[in-house]
């Protein structure tokens, strides 16, 4: 049987640091900051896990200092972005672009190692009944970003800050104030998702080891049109067609072939998605526009 | 708000978004080097001395050549205000495209290479436009379609490497070496090649194009504000289709020099790891796309990528510490890209520390 709870098992695995992510995204995409810094965040996730780790030998330590270290990483988007009304696609290339020198020049001078860093006595996170505690806590943010954005007062705001900024200062919101928590939180968010990926999937860091998550993130966000349950299903599409992929591999297929694969089905998923609403430029498109 | 009237003609300097950026990161960048107890002026020397000294130069030159290909590349879009980012897909694409002709051509040597340019720059121009139409008729924009993209292309030739092209006996992923005088002419017995003059003229055309042609004009008018020229009939599908093969097509050239230059085949990663792609946009988005300005940005970015290497040789300082000082210029930039022109400069400071400390 192809379709079994293996596949599923490991599936769920590989959604979680995207998951994280993409609801990060969301949060930021509803506030009106387009966030494509997701990358970057994860990947100072990553690395404080993994130093945090093991300088202290404690993984829940390393938790909480990657969620500490990504939100005040995100500052650079949020005053960037915020205050400073600068182009948020290319602080976002930008804060992607220093996660991977900082984290690679710290695993340097820290370590003292190139590429990656790995160590038997390196502390990963315990499993709890075959996952991770972030795994559920990745669950139960969505069930809270559901909750947040639809029932509750914050939710109402931060969707008035993101589609109406003028309308929401008149009436007394502080579309500055908003803005920034959704960006601090999709900073934390990314820590986490940094965590589970250094500490969770594998117990390592190495250079650049998020790989494109965090632009999978970015599409999940635009494919469940930055709804938190949007995009828990794009994100589940991404983990089975990586879960998927291994198992392919297995049965003979290139390992290239796999490793393409995620991108080809979320492209693919794009398309469908987005051929029904066709001829609606979207907030991405526009931002996108004005990046010179 | 110049709060030291004397120092107005500094701070009118200081002003420019191009040289605060550039000042800025190289002043964090000594914060770091004091940081790990390195001395900051043997270390900028060092980057200097081994970039523009005798022994770099010709790294540095070579390294350029790629790093302002790739700049061009991503500047080209960039000047309408499109942002390409799947630079590395159509450069492997290229590389790949002008390895198997430069392999396969029946032709002399001298018109395979020609050949083998061709094919690098229409493999990379197919790509590209593909991304193009994904934004035009799927709708997805085009920011992510070319990312996306651009991880199966550098998995398609990672396979064909590693399979269908591999060298026979070959422990390494790589295609068999070129034929004989398959290869770009190099100057002297250094590593550039005539690869450099090709990058030189397609920005001579940039910026010929740039300044001096009504596309251009559209292009640029385009970037500053698309509603308006949208209004004034400039046809934004295919201006993105055509921007985006150009793109394309000269990712692919710097992919096809890159094969055609030592060591002369296509190794997996080779072209992507030093991660031109980046550097290029790095550079694009600090010249705004200008024609010039990206020329200097290109060579300030070869200067310090070379330099980074004597740097880590001198002062044991990571090398990686010459990536960090780009993405920090790139993020002063773009902090500042809207910023009111009254208020001044020391308004950011600020930020900064709280950004970086």
């Amino acid at each position: 049987m192809f379709l079994d709870s293996d596949l599923l098992m490991s599936a769920l695995r590989a959604l979680t640091p995207i998951l994280l992510a993409a609801l990060g995204g969301a949060l930021c995409e509803r506030a009106g900051v387009f966030n494509i810094g997701l990358e970057g965040m994860m990947l100072v996730g990553c690395f404080t896990a993994v130093s945090t780790s093991w300088f202290t030998g404690s993984p829940w330590l390393g938790v909480l200092a990657a969620a500490l270290a990504a939100a005040a990483y995100s500052l650079i988007l949020a005053v960037g972005a915020v205050t400073l009304r600068g182009d948020a696609v290319v602080l976002g290339v930008a804060v992607n672009l220093l996660a991977v020198g900082l984290t690679s020049f710290l695993l340097r001078t820290v370590f003292g190692v190139q590429g990656t860093f790995d160590d038997p006595d390196l502390a990963g996170l315990p499993l709890v009944g075959g996952f991770s505690p972030l795994t559920y806590l990745a669950w139960a943010a969505v069930a809270v970003a559901t909750v947040l954005l639809s029932r509750h007062v914050w939710g109402l705001r931060l969707r008035g800050v993101g589609e109406a900024p003028d309308a929401a200062a008149t009436l007394g919101v502080s579309p500055v104030r908003y803005k920034y928590a959704a960006v601090l939180v999709s900073g934390v968010l990314c820590g986490l998702a940094g965590a589970q990926l250094a500490l969770g999937n594998v117990t390592l860091f190495s250079e650049n080891m998020t790989a494109g998550r965090g632009w999978i993130a970015v599409v999940a966000v635009m494919l469940g049109r930055a709804l938190p349950l949007g995009v828990l299903l794009a994100a589940l599409l991404f983990g089975l067609a990586e879960a998927a992929g291994f198992r392919l591999q297995g049965l003979g297929l290139p390992q290239q072939a796999t490793d393409a694969a995620p991108y080809i089905v979320t492209l693919a998923a794009l398309f469908l998605t987005t051929a029904r609403r066709r001829g609606r430029t979207t907030r991405t498109t526009r931002s996108s526009g004005a990046a010179s | 708000m110049a709060r030291i009237p004397d120092l107005a003609a500094l701070s009118k300097a200081l002003r420019s978004p191009v040289t605060f950026s550039v000042l800025s990161g190289v002043v964090i960048g000594a914060l770091f080097l004091i940081g790990t107890g390195a001395d900051p002026l043997a270390a900028y020397g060092a980057v200097i001395a081994g970039s523009l000294g005798a022994e770099g130069i010709g790294s540095t030159l070579s390294t350029g050549t790629s790093v302002l290909g790739m700049a061009l590349a991503l500047a080209v879009p960039l000047r309408a205000g499109l942002i390409n980012l799947g630079g590395d897909g159509q450069l492997v694409l290229g590389g790949i495209a002008a390895a198997v002709t430069g392999l396969y051509s029946p032709l002399p040597a001298p018109l395979t290479v020609v050949l083998a340019l061709l094919a690098g720059m229409a493999a990379g121009a197919a790509y590209a436009a593909l991304a193009a139409l994904c934004e035009n008729h799927f709708g997805v924009p085009l920011l992510v379609s070319s990312l996306l993209l651009s991880y199966p292309a550098a998995s398609l030739a990672s396979y064909l490497v590693r399979y269908p092209l591999k060298e026979p006996g070959s422990s390494l992923p790589q295609t068999r070496r070129l034929p004989e005088g398959v290869a770009l002419p190099a100057f002297g017995s250094s590593t550039v090649t005539v690869g450099l003059l090709l990058v030189v003229l397609a920005a001579a055309a940039y910026w010929f194009t740039d300044s001096r042609t009504a596309i251009g004009y559209e292009i640029r008018m385009t970037g500053l504000n698309s509603r308006f020229t949208a209004y004034a009939g400039v046809e934004r599908k295919g201006l993105t289709l055509r921007l985006m093969a150009t793109s394309g097509a000269l990712a692919g050239l710097v992919g096809a020099i890159g094969v055609l230059s030592f060591p002369y085949r296509f190794l997996d990663g080779a072209l992507t790891a030093p991660g031109y792609t980046w550097t290029g946009l790095t550079a694009a988005l600090l010249a705004a796309a200008a024609p010039l300005g990206t020329v200097l940005a290109s060579f300030f970015f070869a200067v310090l990528q070379v330099g980074g290497l004597s740097m880590e040789r001198t002062t044991e300082v990571p090398r990686e510490l010459t990536q960090v000082l780009q993405a920090i210029v790139i993020v002063f930039l773009a902090a500042r890209l809207r910023f009111p022109r009254r208020r001044k400069s020391t308004d950011r400071e600020p930020v900064a520390q709280g950004e970086f400390a």
